[in-house]
């Protein structure tokens, strides 16, 4: 009996400290970094907070409040550590620790700290990859193994873009700080970036041996998408990516068949869907229309996929919404792959003879793109141009990253005949 | 906390008088806001002379710059800010100002 119970209590331990790890570490992080105004310090003390509530909780229990404890054990490795290395009588230094016995503010206090944290990790002097890699494992707690095997990189070279990524932002003084405010739309869309290419490769992951859906890192990046959205609850596109996440991984199980291959979205089982996420997403779309503020990228992207969301069948599908919202989205974003959207839009309502003229003129920018290809093999094979069809299906075969894609690429193909 | 801006140019020729005045528009800038600490332009890289002392000789003379590149260092600013963010909205308007490419990499700390 007393077996049971304490094997119990130890699968209750291990809950509470991968739930703390989930919930705090962000917070950990970014309260000791504004404290200590560095981030190695910061990494470091929370790392080791984490690994002293392995070995604590299980004897002497779960504490009532786990951040508080995290927080105040990681405060107390951190001034250990500036204690070794400071020098004896060093007088700056001995104030400073001082002025750190004061006990911590409490977590979540006025303004929340993970908001200046993730300004950092995604500032605009740093290379995309470099900010990719330091949200993870400042904000969502990553371990660097495991975001090197995320990004395909050796766990090394991952561990020395980190470290030098905190060496430049203490020596060129990157700020601690919200960006003002009229600095702010700018560096949110920096923000945004980052966190939709996080998902991005999670949705489609390329590299022949990667999973084709890295539930991972899709659920990461929702997971912080829904972060920034409750730290910025005025910015309509922090709500617009997050809705976005939301309505396409809503459809992930449907997206992949059980043979490994992408089922496009008209030949999907629209029953899997998760009807849970499409409402949430359904909510944060409608809930921005009402504000009546002019949508940007993310939010009319959020409005297709909603239109796409509420149709019980593919063919009840409203595709002139859908290319009207299209012709918004080029307003906001006239890029060569937005036209090749709009286009595969146009198919379904005025035709494939209309979208292939489209598409056509799409080649010089779009040829090194597998979905191009895609797109124009299916408009030809549509119009009864069979061998230019297959002749399409090869270059998209040849230039698709994802597993899945490619697959269902060369069955595609394959019913050419 | 001090930056050093550095001005990228691949070409010949000095900055034109439309450069110039907006250049000193800018200078004139930085020291009515306090950022100003030193800026100078420099001659081409074809008037540089390498110097190496480090042996027990007398010292080698090399003409020409250090790295043949096709960009070189043609001017810099060297300035105050608090912060990176702040360096780069002013380094942003330095580029704007002598309509070239430039970079900006701090100072280490002085000792504590």
């Amino acid at each position: 009996m007393s077996e049971a119970s304490g094997a119990g209590e130890g699968v209750g331990v291990g809950e509470a400290v991968t739930r703390a790890h989930r919930e705090e570490w962000g917070r950990v992080v970014a309260t000791l970094a504004k404290r200590f105004g560095d981030l190695d310090i910061a990494e470091e003390a929370a790392a080791e907070a984490f690994a002293a509530a392995v070995e604590h909780w299980p004897a002497e229990g779960v504490p009532p409040n786990p951040g508080g404890w995290l927080t105040t054990t990681a405060h107390r490795r951190a001034i250990d550590r500036v204690r070794r290395e400071s020098k004896r009588g060093d007088k700056q230094k001995e104030a400073q620790l001082l002025s750190y016995d004061d006990p911590p503010e409490p977590l979540g206090a006025v303004e929340d700290e993970r908001l200046r944290l993730i300004f950092i990790c995604c500032h605009p002097a740093l290379a995309m990859e470099t900010r990719v890699a330091l949200t993870l494992r400042m904000l969502g707690g990553l371990s660097v193994a495991e975001i090197a095997h995320a990004f395909f990189v050796q766990e090394t070279a991952m561990g020395q873009r980190i470290t030098r990524a905190k060496a430049k932002i203490k020596a060129a003084r990157i700020p601690y700080r919200v960006p003002s405010e009229e600095d702010l739309p700018a560096r949110v869309s920096g923000v945004l970036a980052v966190l939709f290419l996080i998902f991005n490769e999670g949705y489609l992951a390329t590299g022949p041996d990667s999973d084709p859906v890295r539930q991972d890192l899709t659920a990461e990046a929702i997971r912080l998408a829904r972060l920034i959205r409750t730290l910025l609850p005025q910015d309509g596109e922090a709500a617009g990516l997050l809705a976005l996440m939301l309505l396409i991984e809503a459809r992930r199980t449907a997206r992949v068949s059980a043979g490994g291959e992408l089922v496009p979205l008209n030949e999907q089982d629209r029953g899997a869907w998760d009807k849970t996420l499409i409402a949430e997403g359904h909510r944060l779309v409608r809930e921005r229309l009402a504000t009546g503020v002019a949508p940007g990228r993310y939010q009319v992207l959020a409005a297709i996929n909603a239109v796409h969301t509420s149709a019980r069948d593919a063919r009840d599908t409203d595709w002139s919404q859908i290319v009207a919202l299209y012709d918004q989205l080029v307003r906001l974003d006239p890029s060569p792959v937005v036209a090749l959207n709009r286009a595969i839009a146009v198919a379904e309502l005025d035709g494939a003879d209309v979208a292939l003229a489209a598409v056509d003129r799409l080649a010089q920018p779009l040829d090194g793109y597998h979905a191009y290809h895609a797109a124009r093999a299916d408009l030809l094979r549509r119009v009864g141009r069979s061998g230019d069809s297959r002749a399409a299906y090869d270059r998209a075969i040849e230039l698709a990253g994802n597993s899945a894609e490619k697959a269902y690429l060369v069955r595609r193909r394959d019913q050419l005949g | 906390m001090q930056y050093l801006v550095s001005v990228l140019f691949d070409g010949p020729g000095l900055a034109t008088d439309e450069e110039q005045a907006a250049i000193d528009v800018f200078n004139d800038k930085l020291i009515a806001d306090g950022h100003w600490v030193f800026a100078g332009g420099l001659g081409e890289p074809v008037s540089a002379t390498v110097i190496d002392n480090r042996g027990a000789g007398e010292p080698i003379f090399t003409d020409g710059p250090y790295v043949e590149s096709k960009e070189f260092l043609a001017g810099f600013w060297i300035i105050e800010a608090d912060d990176l963010d702040v360096a780069l909205k002013l380094a942003a308007e330095g580029s704007k100002a002598c309509n070239r490419r430039v970079e900006v990499r701090p100072f280490l700390a002085p000792p504590e």
